[in-house]
């Protein structure tokens, strides 16, 4: 499927912007959306080379399996092609933590090591297991607790409340999750 | 609010250095060889970022979007759901950095405190960039064949901007 987009996402693109007049911006763009692409990545380096070099103190220490051991209960449901006291769970359960506490940079580096962990159980290498694609739809809907960007442009424009839409967004969250998660496990029982 | 934040990374990182040392763990070597892990994943997940970033934009500006919205419009019309709110609700699985520069440019144009203002943050704080978070994740490990995650992921989204919308018709 992410096949198909792609290279849609390119098509349309092209002719859509040949057949409207706009293909200067589609050539500036081909040129340089690799630079912006490198950005990220730059910025990302760092996060990522700290926070790893962190976590791997946390699983020597045997952290880790704790908090996994910790959130068994609830993630087994969630899970149940992983075993217990597998690392996966672990990163998994402070991945969605950190997600909650609305610290998406620091929430990558653990779910980068939770989806490593699950490629390692994974009998297919170059194939998403069940136990992956749930994982990122509890990642996508963004279980944030405190959405800090938005609160903070909100008070940069001004808003009497800038807090007022946390539990708004808490309930859309919650609904986009059971969503996804709903699909997710009526697509892994139809596939057995 | 921002004070609790402000604390929480510092506490997480003693702690984990703490206990580290605690549990007699040479900290310092497993500090660096998970940071060279680190390395290793930003290494793999360059080539699928930049793919993804190459081909979303290209998407992006060529303005096809606002093609598409005038279809939408009146649909969106029928439902009495503001039309501004629209580029908002497509972008948002898509590219969280625009949709991010839409909400800013609403609380600019109607307030943040406005109807639209208050579901454009919900939007924005209630789902993540579904093919960033797909890109960044399956990059690193090297899975070509997702299967169904998109197809999930997208409903997750609409589940999310459907809710979004009721929601804040009830509590504003």
């Amino acid at each position: 499927m992410i096949n198909v987009i792609w290279g849609v996402m390119i098509a349309i693109g092209i002719i859509y912007g040949l057949l409207s007049g706009n293909i200067n911006a589609i050539n500036n763009e081909i040129i340089t959306s690799g630079k912006k692409g490198l950005d990220m990545i730059l910025e990302m380096l760092p996060i990522l080379v700290i926070w790893m070099g962190l976590m791997k103190i946390a699983e020597d220490s045997g952290l880790l399996k704790k908090i996994a051991n910790l959130f068994y209960p609830l993630l087994s449901k969630l899970f149940p092609s992983v075993p217990k006291g597998n690392k996966a769970l672990g990163y998994i359960a402070s991945n969605v933590a950190v997600n909650m506490m609305g610290l998406g940079s620091a929430a990558t580096p653990f779910g980068l090591k939770a989806m490593e962990e699950l490629q390692a159980i994974n009998p297919q290498k170059d194939k998403a297991s069940e136990a992956m694609i749930t994982f990122l739809v509890l990642n996508t809907s963004g279980v944030t607790l405190i959405p800090t960007t938005v609160i903070s442009l909100r008070m940069l424009n001004g808003s009497a409340n800038p807090t007022e839409i946390i539990l708004p967004a808490i309930l859309a969250t919650v609904c986009a999750s059971i969503g996804g998660l709903t699909l997710d496990y009526l697509i892994r029982r139809r596939h057995r | 609010m921002n004070k609790i934040s402000i604390v929480i990374i510092p506490l997480i990182v003693l702690f984990i250095v703490f206990y580290g040392y605690k549990k007699k763990v040479n900290i310092y070597e497993a500090f660096l060889s998970g940071a060279k892990e680190g390395l290793v994943s930003t290494f793999n997940i360059f080539p699928t970022l930049i793919a993804m970033v190459f081909a979303i934009n290209i998407f992006l500006k060529s303005n096809f979007i606002t093609f598409v919205l005038g279809f939408l419009k009146p649909i969106f019309k029928f439902l009495s759901i503001p039309l501004e709110i629209l580029p908002m609700a497509l972008l948002r699985p898509i590219s969280g950095s625009s949709t991010l520069v839409i909400m800013s440019n609403l609380f600019e144009q109607f307030g943040p405190d406005s109807f639209v203002g208050r579901l454009a943050s919900i939007l924005q704080g209630c789902t993540d960039t579904t093919f960033y978070v797909m890109t960044l994740y399956f990059g690193s490990i090297k899975i070509l064949k997702t299967r169904y995650a998109l197809k999930v992921g997208l409903f997750a989204d609409l589940c999310g901007i459907v809710a979004a919308f009721i929601i804040a018709n009830l509590f504003f």
